[in-house]
């Protein structure tokens, strides 16, 4: 009922292209994605400015460890396209596909955040904890941002494969959330291409 | 809000929307191979530090639009074009607020000496 009111005039002027258009919910999403883009940037400026802010503390070059980077990076990735499967599989009505796949994303996501959860504790266990210096500070604030974002992304799919099992699974309705919710992960990644490069391996060059 | 309506988004025609195996799984390989690339660049120290700056910042540019296009699907029909607008305007932002805070605190800090 309410769709109605907010389809875009996009809607109406071009009915070439099949009758298959984005939806208003999605677009709207899209809409909030930008703003948390501009989030993210705020907080990579701050990082950037804040960088060699060492306050006598230890540089990034002694506290990352680029291996374990590597390996979130990995399974980041990999979370991307087993995502990508569950769509398709739900886009087909599969079930037990688009339950399995979803499953799969939802394990390696939550590996991404022990991993992060793990590197973070370690650094503070040493001393080099958000309070040691402004570099550490952004970073944290940067990163854990991230992670944040991507473990509400996990509590989403978990959300979306419980709906799934109800009478609303593969519903239009139901398929606008999923495409908010890929959005969402495959965004995540792309935050996390700028993470890796210009965080870690920057620091560490 | 009733559930009458049981059609659903079908794969046919506009199936490039949605990307399909083939699409995300050769999304995923240029990512990892781009991706190896800019930990190999710096782990390996065969190129000097500027120009590890420069191609690991140019690996992350291309590793984005990969990710755009494969993963995204975004692309330039017009069903897209709100889309594309909004994303247009999001990463002027990004770059006047990112650009501009370099500016001025690097001006900044290099004439209040404090590095």
């Amino acid at each position: 009922m309410a769709n109605q009111a907010t389809m875009p005039p996009l809607a109406e002027t071009d009915n070439h292209s099949h009758d298959h258009h984005e939806s208003p919910v999605v677009f709207g999403f899209w809409v909030y994605l930008m703003t948390d883009c501009v989030l993210f940037g705020t907080l990579f400026a701050a990082f950037a400015v804040l960088h060699n802010q060492f306050a006598g503390g230890p540089t990034g070059k002694e506290v990352f460890e680029l291996p374990g980077v590597a390996l979130e990076t990995g399974i980041l990735l990999l979370s991307s396209i087993t995502f990508g499967f569950g769509a398709l599989n739900a886009l087909s009505h599969k079930k037990g596909g688009f339950l399995f796949w979803l499953a799969v994303t939802f394990v390696l996501g939550l590996s991404f955040v022990g991993l992060e959860i793990r590197e973070f504790t370690h650094m503070i266990a040493e001393g080099n904890g958000p309070d040691r210096s402004a570099f550490l500070s952004a970073f944290f604030t940067l990163v854990a941002t991230h992670g944040l974002h991507v473990s509400t992304g996990l509590i989403w799919i978990l959300v979306v494969m419980f709906q799934s099992l109800g009478a609303q699974s593969f519903t239009p309705r139901f398929m606008s959330k999923l495409t908010c919710l890929s959005l969402f992960w495959h965004f995540l990644d792309i935050v996390w291409i700028c993470v890796f490069t210009f965080v870690y391996l920057l620091s560490v060059v | 809000m009733s559930q009458a309506p049981t059609t659903v988004m079908t794969n046919g025609e506009s199936g490039e929307s949605h990307g399909s195996y083939a699409s995300y799984l050769i999304g995923f390989v240029i990512s990892v191979v781009l991706t190896a690339a800019a930990f190999a660049a710096v782990m390996m120290h065969v190129i000097s530090p500027g120009a590890t700056v420069g191609v690991i910042a140019f690996l992350a540019v291309v590793q984005i639009v990969v990710h755009m296009v494969f993963f995204l699907h975004m692309n330039g029909s017009s069903e897209q074009s709100w889309n594309l607008m909004a994303f247009c305007f999001a990463v002027a932002c990004v770059l006047i607020i990112v650009g501009g805070t370099l500016f001025i605190l690097h001006d900044t800090s290099i004439n209040m000496m404090s590095r």
